[in-house]
């Protein structure tokens, strides 16, 4: 079947099988392989994109329910040279270790951020519940959203 | 010519530089095995037993050959033909009689048995990875079910999984002098014993294993993309025993790695599996797991029955103790499963104590489960756990202070080098510092104050001591292979200094999530003189680095690190002899500090960049010497490392509910000299989060079928942020005493401490002997009904 | 996850009319217990019918003490629309306890309630507040919707449109959430209606129930003291690795006592 629809800004126009989720016209048919899959019940957050502004798990969206949609996955949110608020946040806080899980808390993150501006460390622990990391002990992840949170919403600090 | 910029006077070492790999993984442009692809490559799924114990009568393989798109079917009677050797135990253990362990055939493709539920014995090669699956579920297999045996204290009695395996015991290891220790026993004045189990946990890394392999047929190149520890190991086991292809036609590369935790060092089944069905068919052929395959066929970690009793004097000095553990090994050895509950635990039950006497049997067992080795910390937490609950309880029985009954049993500071009675030596430390530094971090005077605000709030609080010691920079090689490693445990390390003065390392440790691009940088830029951005760390391909043996066992820094200072030094040597010729000196009259070639008691000098310069055009240049400005070294440590340290937990009850909350945690740790302390701090965090998620949450279990219950993360439960507090993570120093940066290692103390710290708290809380990890909701609700 | 036959009608009838054309049809909604199922290769069916371009599936309604929730109304919508958490603040504040952030950014009421999972959310709020099911053919009554586990009384085909809920006096819910899977181990909605209680329990048993033994003495006192007078016999309760039936049978007393606690404040 035929799929459009744009991500990161870009509109595409694919032909996939109905049975092809969203996560996988990322990462295979786009080749945009910063979405990551670290399970198969739709519970470790890892493949988190935005779609239409909102936080989902890419591995629980067909394709097909993506038509139209806007998507932004974690090349879409800032560049090596430019990075996103939360982007250099997890950073400078040492938010990650492997990095796997990272792409995806990070965009939970975001739209954790943009749904609940004021947020304070039992907040974020609370809000991240759809994403696992096992390195970082999650610890420094909170750190890094509370130091990303006023940057995004303007409320000091840089980028 | 252009000069790098120096960062001449400040040391990188110590320093908390941010992490050099970082942009990568935030920018979602890391390169993780699954992102890898290969044109014309097919996708593989296994096919895996349904069953914890069978015959295999037939594989009937038509139906599924007929799916559009699949291009073979092969089963493990296929690789057997094609000569495949079979997964070895890469750690051989001595038995209490000095007979060697038994170590059951392991061919990486069942043939006629299968022994574990999820255990591989064949697998689809399609175009696609859907079609692949589809095949994969009418490959009719017809199997003859037998009794399966899961427990492994009940697999002693019970049928032979494997033949001449009897009673399913691969072996009987003991240590320590039993006849001085039961005689102490005898005479004690008081014996805490304790029966505990150490809960078998699945260790989830959040990257799932995955391989690709490419096979040219032209060249007879093997090339293996997997997620591996420790690819040079890979390498050489699928050489030299599985025999896929001579090393030298073989490269392994290793390319980001989303977290091991232990479960990447091993080679497993399906890499060797893909790499051959790619020479086989003519195509390169990759794999990634499914979350459900990795709790299946992931080797696992702990799961110990133990038996304990600590001997105490009236004055309440510990004057023996005494250890008989089974060990669930599944079903057959994993790469270094004999050894983590042998020598990387009996050797810990000293702790941080001058207990005399200590003796310890172990029998590793065989059952229908999947195989268990190295998850993080592999064998000193269970010996900590086994040490601390003991301890714990000890003082609860004799109505002493459990940190005092602690300090006046803790090795002194004076006391080392110390020989402990189960075969270690630790070269250093002060246990009592960090202690002190807890206990005032912790507010432990007043602890019954916050007991009794929280009885006002309904809630039972409790508070858990653990002084863990871990011996970890792995290993002295003739001492590993003595006690019976397959393989040296030295690391080697490259430095190639380029024309420019920029410089390339290449390392045999892996980072999948250590930091070693920037911690390693930082050691080789602090020697140098330079800035760390002027340092790139290469590691994870045999086709770059000469040799290594990976990550594991905190032993990066400790010896791959040590390995580079050994080349740094050497480059440092040469190019004062460089200087030397150019400044018109004397060699001896040469220094190197802060990047540059001095010669004393003048202002004559170069930088080290233009050193570097000199020896790639050498024209003003001794005679006699090599030019170039690359040396390598191997470092073989001279003894372990021994980070300990205090680790102090408090958790709340609801009495309602049974639900316990980790509210307060403190590890005060030693790892000697610290490059990164903000690396360091991270690591300990994601430790702490895996003991304590050992002692709360987690939990692998199969039932009596060898069904395994928690094969997904709907039952397993991974810690999420939710579950956690923030930590407070301080540390003590006494550098190690024996490797030149004077580091110990600190990826595993977290996980090593902290699970006996939080079941101290709980039973504290509730007034109990001992809760089987983890101490979930109705287990604890039915210990507060008594 | 096996192949199919992916549709996006326009009409209830339309998507009515596909799914009787199917061999085995199955409508999507937010697809986040589907598509984990299927991916698991636990489901196959030949068509799945995607409901997302039904117009009018996702509407809000608050009138006349009922609160309207259209059935394609996602989770974080019932969280955060200002009318509901006006109205009926309770819809609103379980809708945030379900799942994640991601799962509520996607689930929805319609596919909640439909797929009469044991341990969902919404069934409590369904049965708690004596909710009216509406189809694309009737009217359903909370109290004989849920018939067992995973089964109600939607008859084939049949497309829940919206879920009118009447606005209690006052209500909570408890949950006690799985720590892995997040869902409710048990749930328990306590509505006050001046006139009479309503309890609505979920994860205890093979579907959504009402406690009529709690609500019974409840309506005599609304008090935790009552609540800890009622026996919750376990027969027939769910009773798994993480928790037991009597253990299950106990949460109920507590999650009930403390919905009590919250709505007296």
């Amino acid at each position: 079947m035929k799929v459009s629809l744009s991500v990161n800004g870009t509109s595409h126009t694919l032909e996939v099988p109905a049975n092809t989720l969203l996560v996988e016209v990322l990462r295979e048919h786009l080749r945009l392989t910063g979405t990551h899959v670290g399970c198969d019940t739709s519970q470790c957050g890892a493949c988190t994109v935005h779609l239409n502004g909102r936080a989902v798990k890419s591995c629980t969206v067909l394709a097909a329910q993506a038509e139209g949609a806007e998507v932004t996955t974690i090349e879409g949110i800032g560049s090596a040279e430019r990075l996103h608020p939360m982007q250099e946040a997890f950073r400078e806080h040492h938010a990650l270790q492997c990095g796997f899980c990272t792409p995806g808390m990070i965009m939970a993150a975001i739209d954790l951020v943009q749904r609940q501006p004021n947020l304070d460390r039992r907040a974020v622990r609370e809000g991240l519940e759809g994403n696992l990391c096992r390195c970082t002990g999650y610890h420094n992840i909170v750190s890094a959203v509370m130091a990303a949170a006023p940057r995004m919403t303007g409320g000091g600090g840089h980028g | 010519m252009a000069e790098p910029a120096a960062a001449a006077t400040t040391r990188a070492i110590g320093t908390p530089a941010l992490r050099k790999e970082d942009r990568r993984f935030i920018t979602g442009r890391g390169q993780y095995t699954d992102d890898l692809n290969q044109p014309g490559q097919l996708h593989a799924v296994f096919l895996r037993s349904p069953h914890a114990r069978a015959r295999i009568d037939s594989i009937d393989t038509r139906e599924a050959l007929g799916v559009e798109g699949v291009v073979a079917v092969l089963t493990g009677h296929d690789m057997a033909e094609d000569g495949l050797g079979d997964l070895p135990c890469g750690w051989l253990v001595k038995q209490k009689d000095g007979s060697d362990m038994v170590s059951a055939p392991h061919p990486p493709l069942a043939r006629d048995v299968v022994n574990y539920v999820g255990e591989p014995y064949g697998l689809v090669l399609a175009e696609t990875r859907h079609a692949a699956h589809r095949a994969a579920e009418l490959v009719a297999t017809e199997f003859s079910e037998r009794a399966a045996v899961v427990d492994p204290a009940a697999a002693m009695s019970s049928e032979d999984i494997h033949t001449g395996v009897i009673g399913n015991v691969a072996y009987d290891w003991v240590l320590g002098d039993q006849a001085a220790t039961d005689a102490a026993l005898a005479s004690a004045a008081h014996v805490t014993r304790l029966d505990l189990i150490n809960n078998r946990l699945i260790p989830n890394a959040i990257e799932p294993r995955a391989a690709l392999g490419v096979v040219d047929p032209a060249t007879g190149e093997h090339i293996l993309y997997t997620t591996s520890q420790n690819p040079h190991l890979e390498r050489l086991v699928l050489s030299a025993f599985v025999k896929i292809a001579p090393e030298h036609k073989l490269r392994v590369i290793a390319p980001d790695v989303g977290g091991g935790f232990g479960s990447k060092i091993f080679v497993y089944a399906e890499e060797t599996a893909v790499l051959w069905a790619a020479r086989r068919v003519g195509r390169p052929v990759k794999w990634t797991a499914e979350r459900s395959e990795s709790f299946l066929a992931d080797a696992h970690g702990r799961d110990h029955v133990t038996h304990a009793e600590l001997g105490l004097d009236a004055e309440g000095r510990f004057v023996a103790l005494k250890v008989h553990t089974i060990a669930n090994l599944g079903a057959y050895l994993s790469t270094f499963g004999s050894s983590v509950p042998t020598y990387l635990y009996g050797t810990l039950l000293a702790g941080q104590y001058r207990t005399p006497n200590i003796f310890v049997e172990v029998h590793g067992v065989y059952t229908n489960t999947a195989p268990v080795d190295a998850y993080r910390g592999a064998g000193r937490p269970e010996a900590t756990y086994v040490v601390e609950r003991l301890v714990e309880t000890a003082a609860r029985e004799l109505g002493r202070d459990p940190a005092e009954l602690r300090r006046i049993n803790m090795i002194r500071p004076e006391d080392f080098p110390y020989q402990t009675p189960v075969a270690l030596v630790y070269d250093t430390g002060n246990y009592q510092a960090s202690l002190d530094k807890a206990l005032e971090l912790i507010d432990y005077a007043n602890f019954p104050t916050r007991r009794a605000e929280a009885a006002r709030r309904g809630k039972r609080r409790g508070i858990g001591f653990s002084c863990y010691i871990e011996a970890c920079g792995l290993a002295p090689s003739k001492l590993a292979i003595q006690l019976g490693a397959g393989v040296g445990l030295y690391e080697s390390g490259e430095i190639r200094v380029n024309p420019t003065g920029s410089v390339t390392v290449y390392t045999g440790s892996h980072s999948h999530g250590q930091g070693h691009e920037t911690t390693f940088a930082q050691v080789v830029a602090d020697r140098f003189g330079i800035g760390i951005d002027d340092v790139e760390v290469v590691h994870g391909d045999t086709g770059r680095i000469e040799f290594g043996l990976g990550t594991y066992g905190s032993r990066s820094l400790a010896v791959g690190g040590s390995a580079l200072v050994k080349a740094a030094d050497k480059l440092i040597e040469k190019g004062k002899r460089i200087a030397a010729h150019m400044l018109e000196s004397d060699v001896e009259a040469v220094d190197f500090a802060d990047g540059r070639f001095r010669v004393r008691d003048s202002n004559q000098s170069l930088s080290f960049a233009e050193v570097a310069f000199a020896a790639y055009v050498p024209s003003n240049y001794p005679d006699g010497l090599e030019p170039g400005f690359s040396e390598k070294a191997f470092y073989d440590p001279q003894n372990f490392t021994y980070p300990a340290g205090t680790h102090i937990a408090e958790v709340e009850i609801d009495e309602e509910t049974g639900v316990v909350t980790l509210v307060d945690f403190v590890a005060v740790d030693d790892f000697g000299n610290v490059v990164n302390p903000m690396i360091v701090h991270g690591q300990v965090h994601g430790g702490l989060a895996q003991g304590v998620g050992q002692a709360l949450l987690e939990h692998g279990v199969y039932d009596a079928f060898g069904q395994l219950q928690t094969g997904s993360y709907m039952d397993y439960c991974l810690p999420r942020a939710d579950d956690l507090p923030d930590f407070r993570v301080d540390t003590t120093v006494t550098p190690c005493t024996h490797n030149p940066l004077g580091v110990k290692g600190c990826g595993e103390a977290g996980a090593i401490g902290s699970p006996a710290a939080v079941m101290n708290a709980v039973t504290d809380a509730l007034g109990v002997r001992d809760l089987p990890m983890p101490a979930t909701p109705e287990k604890v609700w039915r210990a507060l009904r008594g | 996850m096996y192949s199919f036959q992916y549709h996006r009608p326009t009409s209830l009838e339309e998507a009515a009319a596909l799914y009787q054309q199917a061999d085995d049809g199955i409508y999507l909604a937010g697809g986040q217990t589907l598509i984990p199922t299927m991916k698991q290769r636990l489901a196959a069916p030949s068509d799945v019918i995607d409901l997302a371009g039904v117009p009018g599936l996702d509407a809000v309604d608050v009138a006349d003490g009922r609160v309207s929730v259209g059935a394609f109304v996602r989770h974080a919508r019932v969280a955060a629309d200002p009318r509901i958490r006006a109205a009926l603040p309770v819809l609103s504040a379980l809708a945030e306890c379900i799942g994640d952030a991601q799962v509520r950014n996607c689930g929805t009421l319609g596919g909640s309630v439909a797929n009469s999972d044991p341990a969902a959310d919404y069934p409590a709020a369904v049965i708690g507040l004596g909710a009216t099911i509406h189809t694309d053919q009737r009217r359903i009554a909370a109290d004989d919707f849920f018939r067992d586990l995973f089964e109600t009384a939607l008859d084939p085909g049949e497309i829940i449109t919206r879920i009118e809920f009447p606005v209690p006096r006052r209500a909570a819910y408890r949950k006690f959430p799985h720590p892995a899977s997040r869902y409710a181990v048990v749930g328990v909605l306590v509505a006050d209606f001046g006139d009479r209680v309503r309890v609505g329990i979920t994860g205890a048993g093979p579907c959504a129930f009402r406690g009529t033994a709690l609500e019974e003495a409840l309506q005599q006192d609304l008090s935790t003291a009552a609540v800890d007078a009622v026996e919750v016999p376990d027969a027939g309760f769910n009773s798994d690795l993480f928790a037991s039936a009597d253990y299950r049978a106990h949460l109920i007393k507590v999650m009930a006592r403390r919905a009590v606690e919250d709505l007296l404040r």
